[in-house]
């Protein structure tokens, strides 16, 4: 147990790693933003919106939460070609992350709407509002309040998890770290920087998350 | 030319036949004191009137509006038929002034600062001029009932439903509500309430309805209603509840 620490050594990839720690972030935000409008949609469409949207969208949630993401994310690049879709690495990484978020999103979301009380939607309609005017100003609001916590920790995972699109060669944190892993041999310090990247990612992320939450909810 | 008209209205819940044939006629200023055991109907009959709920067969005309239509403009109906829950269901990401502010602003479109000053002079009627920027969860269960009765009135509605808005509420609470309702019988609003407040029915009310088994049972002058009441079943009711 005498290994020696080389961090010198990745100092020539400085750049390398962190366009992939860039890519991994704006791959993280892009799909956070988009995966939650998709989940928002899901989830109001599934409990306001007519029985065969809600069965096609309930039918989406299923599909994805019952497969690995990394076979998603390949059926994606590909397996679409196959059907005269070609994607690249990168459009490919954030339509499979968008994809997953929103089928997560959609079923936190579903469950925030549900825990809305009634009588709010029935005040509502008596206020002459209509469903999707009451969706939008009443119960939309209430659920994310409630599901606020289970969203982040939910990106937080998307975020973790996006390090398998450097199986398709999308050139985020991971795949940074394994090309500079292949240059230099030193598997070791590559791959302690990019655990601690992540970490740091997720430990900030959390924060500024709760930050967030307190702005947009101020306390009551 | 009544207000409300309803003719043999029938609602089942499945099998469950839950209103058999109810007609009532409401002229406008009436206020209607719905009485009745608990499961005859009372508030399913008054949910039918705005539409949350819809019937099977016979009619119910709001306002000039038919309300079992297929085509029916619900928030037409809406707009000129208010309710007022028993769970106050206040919103409670929004303030009192926010509750009252939402629907002008988003179904009558009007603008933020019309739809304040419309919500100060409503929860200046029911006594919470005070409280417009506070939120529910601030606010005690009558204070939030009185915001939920504002909420209804900035609508300007023709007709307020109340099913029992004061049966949640604290007894010691019970009777600031019960003076904002009957400020309202005074000015005129034509009021249709579900209640268990024996007394206000019989000194506020206009027509007493005596719900029993999905019918109105027995109808009349609250006064006279009660001093004598015609059939068993009321009878027995108000020598319960009495
Ligand atoms: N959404 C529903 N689905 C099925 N049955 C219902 C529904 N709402 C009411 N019922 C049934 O209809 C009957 C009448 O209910 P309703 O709520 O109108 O009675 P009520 O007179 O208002 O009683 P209470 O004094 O307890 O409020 C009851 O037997 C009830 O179980
Ligand atoms: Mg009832």
């Amino acid at each position: 147990m005498s290994y020696k620490l080389q961090f010198a050594e990745l100092l020539p990839y400085w750049n390398v790693l962190l366009q992939g720690l860039i890519f991994t972030i704006v791959l993280t935000v892009v799909s956070t933003v988009a995966g939650i409008a998709v989940g928002t949609a899901g989830a109001s469409a599934r409990t306001f919106g007519p029985v065969w949207l809600g069965r096609i969208v309930a039918v989406y949630v299923e599909l994805i939460r019952n497969t690995p993401f990394i076979v998603q994310l390949f059926f994606i690049f590909f397996g679409l070609p196959a059907l005269g879709l070609k994607l690249s690495e990168t459009t490919a990484a954030f339509l499979a992350m968008v994809i997953n978020l929103g089928a997560y999103s959609t079923e936190i979301i579903r469950a925030g709407i549900e825990a809305v009380p009634k009588g709010h939607i029935e005040a509502g309609l008596s206020l002459a509002m209509t469903k999707w005017e009451v969706l939008r100003r009443i119960v939309l609001n209430q659920a994310f309040r409630k599901i606020y916590p289970a969203l982040s920790s939910q990106i937080i995972i998307v975020m973790l998890g996006s390090a398998v699109v450097s199986q398709i060669s999308a050139e985020d944190l991971t795949y940074a770290a394994n090309f500079v892993a292949s240059r230099n041999f030193r598997n070791f310090e590559v791959y302690l920087l990019a655990a601690l990247a992540y970490l740091v990612l997720a430990m900030l992320t959390r924060s500024l998350l709760r930050a967030l939450g307190r702005v947009i909810f101020k306390a009551r | 030319m009544s207000l409300v008209s309803i003719r043999d209205v029938r609602k089942s819940f499945g099998a469950n036949e839950v209103l058999k044939g109810v007609s009532l006629d409401i002229a406008k200023g009436d206020v209607v004191a719905i009485i009745g055991r608990s499961g005859s109907g009372k508030s399913t009959l008054l949910r039918c009137i705005n539409g949350l709920e819809t019937y099977q067969s016979g009619s119910i005309i709001a306002d000039g509006i038919e309300v079992g239509g297929a085509s029916t403009n619900l928030r037409e109906l809406r707009r000129h038929v208010g309710m007022v829950f028993q769970q106050f269901n206040l919103f409670p990401h929004l303030t009192a002034a926010e509750n009252v502010m939402l629907a002008p602003t988003v179904v009558n479109k009007v603008s933020k600062a019309e739809a304040r000053a419309t919500a100060a002079e409503v929860l200046a009627k029911v006594g919470l001029s005070e409280k417009m920027d506070a939120y529910p969860s601030e606010l005690s269960g009558g204070q939030q009932q009185r915001v939920a009765i504002a909420r209804s009135l900035a609508m300007r509605p023709k007709v307020l439903l109340c099913d029992e808005i004061t049966s949640a509420l604290d007894p010691e609470l019970v009777n600031e509500v019960l003076r904002v309702v009957e400020q309202l019988a005074r000015e005129g609003m034509t009021l249709i309430l579900v209640t268990h407040e024996m007394r206000f029915a019989r000194d506020v009310g206009t027509k007493l309805v005596f719900m029993h088994h999905g019918k109105v049972h027995e109808e009349g002058v609250p006064k006279e209603v009660f001093a004598a009441p015609r059939t068993p079943e009321l009878q027995q009711f108000v020598g319960q509840v009495g």
